[in-house]
Formats: structure tokens, sequence, C-alpha cells
């Protein structure tokens, strides 16, 4: 038996100790989302019928690429925050559940790491074609 | 709890409030765009495959990147990513919906409709008018 009280047990384990920070993590990627997702939008859109050397030229240039790896780090952290929301609402098997985290942190991180190393190879690929050295 | 351990017949058979989507409730504007909005997040998660298979295409060279352009290219990939448009529009609008309520305003009844109405709108509206520029 224990002898805390039940306003003990919730002022000590209740929600509002920690979590708060991936609910306003959620709402600041959002924030951060708006406007890199429309200039990626856009300028998808200027790219749609350029040469492969255009494109690699474009997202090379040193504000695009920060711009694009910024894109993406919001972008997955706020994926892995809401599909986190969706099943942690859907999955009440508690084995399930955290293996479902676990596998879609998992692939989110590495599809992550990919797109991220593939912009910087990018940018090195722009650097190579610019000084006539490339493929 | 001595109460979880031995519930009497009674409280088994208490009703239960029954889930809000299902025959039980009729589905309502407001309810039918929270979903809406959780789906399409999912669905833009999902979509992040081709984002990273596109950019991991420039980074392997223009024999990959043109594959990737034909693989992009094929009618049901254009349906795919014409219903991602339109998803990635709704969350977008939605989001900003989100972030309105999150920061205090627009909880009033009328307000609550007319931003939705808004939403489904703005979203259909801006998906067209991106699909009018491929071309």
């Amino acid at each position: 038996m224990s002898l805390r009280s039940p306003l003990g047990r919730v002022r000590g384990l209740g929600s509002a100790k920690e979590g708060v920070q991936y609910w306003w993590a959620q709402r600041v990627t959002a924030l951060a989302l708006l406007p890199l997702v429309l200039w990626f939008m856009v300028s998808l859109l200027s790219l749609q019928h350029a040469e492969y050397a255009a494109v690699v030229d474009w997202i090379g240039r040193p504000f695009n690429s920060a711009l694009l790896i910024l894109l993406l780090i919001s972008l997955f952290y706020h994926a892995i925050l809401g599909l986190q929301v969706v099943i942690e609402d859907y999955v009440h098997t508690e084995a399930v559940k955290m293996s479902a985290l676990i596998i879609m942190r998992f692939v989110l991180i590495l599809l992550a790491v990919i797109a991220i190393i593939s912009v910087v190879r990018i940018a090195f690929k722009a650097v190579l074609l610019s000084t006539g050295a490339g493929d | 709890m001595a109460s979880n351990e031995q519930p009497n017949a009674r409280s088994q058979k208490r009703p239960l409030s029954p889930f809000m989507i299902g025959p039980y409730y009729k589905p309502q504007l407001t309810s039918v765009l929270s979903i809406t909005h959780r789906l399409t997040g999912v669905a833009l998660a999902v979509g992040t495959l081709v984002l990273v298979y596109w950019l991991a295409a420039i980074a392997a060279g223009p024999e990959a990147y043109a594959h990737a352009q034909h693989v992009l290219s094929n009618p049901f990939m254009g349906l795919l990513l014409f219903l991602w448009t339109w998803a990635f529009f709704y969350h977008f609008c939605n989001g900003i919906r989100h972030l309105f309520w999150d920061a205090g305003y627009g909880f009033e009844i009328p307000t609550v409709y007319k931003s939705g109405k808004l939403v489904v709108a703005a979203s259909i509206v801006l998906t067209f008018l991106v699909w009018l520029l491929v071309a």
C-alpha cells in the first residue's frame, strides 16, 4: 500500500511534467515548413523541364542546399511526431505499439539521412560540374 | 485497485460512449476534416519516399535521374502525385487552421465551419492551379 495520495501521484508523474516539448516541436516544425514547402513546390515547378545539369546546379547552390536540408529535417521531424501520435491513438496492444513506434522511427530517420546525404552529394557534384571536372 | 479487479455485473453492462466514427453519429464537417488531416498526414509521410527517391536519383547520376523521370512520369504515378498534391495542400491549409486554434483563435462554431469550408475549397483550387502549371 502506498502512502502517496492520488494528488501527489498526479503531481509527480503527470503528463504536464514532460511531453509538452513534443507538442511545441510539432507546431514549430509546422511553422518552419509553411514557407519551406511553398518555396520547394514553386522551385519544382520551375525545374520540371530542366536538364540534369541544371537540376544539379540548382540544388547545389548554397542557399538552395541549405533550405533543402532544413526542409528535410523539419519535414521528417514533423512526420515522426505526427505518425507517433497516430500510432499511439490507434494501436492499443503494448508490444505492437512499441514495435510500430520503433520501426516507424528507424524508417523515417533512414529516409531523412539518405535524403540529406543526397543533397550534400549533389552539392559536391555541382562544384565538379561548374569546374568542368564532373561526369 | 480493488474496483478494477472485481468489477460487478452491473458495472460491466454499463453502456459505453460509442466511437465517433461508425453508425452511431452522423458525420459532421468538423469530424470529417479532422480525420482527413490525419489521413493526409499519413499519406504525405508515405509520399516522402518519392522525394527521397528523386533526390537519391539525382545524387546517383544522369542515368539514374533519367530513369527516375521516366518512372515518375507514368500515368499511375501521375495520379498518385496529383492525389499527393491535394493531400499536401489540404494538410497545409488545415495545418494553418490548427495553428490559429493553437493560438486561441477561431473556436466559435460558425467560424469553425467557415474556416473548414475555406480549407477544402483552397486545397482543391491550389491543387488544380499547380497541375495547370505542370505541362
